[in-house]
């Protein structure tokens, strides 16, 4: 279960991305956010700033035309 | 730069079309995002990305790539058409309204971003002068410097872009 659920959809490039570090800039380690977007290159970009900024991708799923990402706060 | 881990880069931005004045704040606000620390470089016409007031404009005149999506198609507008007056304010209209429709960000909330997570912002002294802009005229915050600046900042970067 997610700490906090960030709604992205709609957003373009870099919207998604500059929100979820805001949202993660306000957890604290070990907190889930839960992503929402409807952005197709998210799937590629959210694993890219995992990768490097060390947050871990915990799960991955559309549903409907949503791609929901889970990340743990590092 | 060095005083921790943190990966840098550094871009210089020469445009200042509508247009072009996407890929460098695009970058910038990703890269400050994901933890690098970033430098942007103002020069020539991508000064005028740094002014208070921004007033940008596209114009799709001798760009024949610039096709839009019209009634299921793409259409380039023909340089003829690009070259009367009222062309440039109906592209930009356009532009905007695609940019704003597809949940894009605008440069000025781009902009206010990449100030927020304090990517840095050098404006090149020498082309300040050249174009008679002011300090006042531009956004608070920035630097003035000039090549040896960038070279400087350039050398400690693991990314350098010339936009």
């Amino acid at each position: 279960m997610a700490d906090q659920v960030l709604d992205a959809k709609g957003l373009s490039c870099p919207l998604p991305i500059l929100r979820t570090k805001k949202a993660i800039k306000e957890m604290s380690t070990g907190q889930v956010l839960e992503i929402q977007v409807t952005d197709p290159g998210a799937v590629a970009d959210f694993e890219a700033f995992c990768r490097t900024t060390g947050n871990e991708m915990l799960a991955q799923r559309s549903e409907g035309g949503t791609l929901i990402f889970e990340i743990r706060v590092s | 730069m060095t005083e921790n881990n943190a990966k840098s880069m550094s871009i210089i931005v020469t445009k200042g079309t509508l247009d072009w004045a996407y890929p460098p704040f695009i970058l910038a606000t990703t890269a400050a995002a994901m933890g690098l620390e970033v430098t942007m470089f103002f020069t020539f016409y991508g000064l005028t990305l740094l002014k208070k007031k921004l007033d940008l404009k596209i114009n799709p005149l001798g760009n024949a790539a610039m096709e839009m999506p019209v009634a299921g198609m793409h259409m380039a507008m023909p340089n003829l058409i690009a070259a009367m007056p009222g062309a440039t304010a109906l592209s930009t209209t356009m532009m905007k309204e695609m940019l704003k429709k597809k949940g894009v960000a605008s440069i000025e909330e781009l902009r206010e971003m990449a100030i927020e997570a304090d990517v840095k912002i050098i404006a090149c002294q020498m082309t300040m002068d050249l174009f008679e802009y002011n300090k006042s005229d531009m956004i608070e915050g920035l630097e003035l410097g000039g090549a040896a600046t960038w070279v400087d900042a350039a050398t400690r970067c693991d990314i350098n872009l010339y936009i």
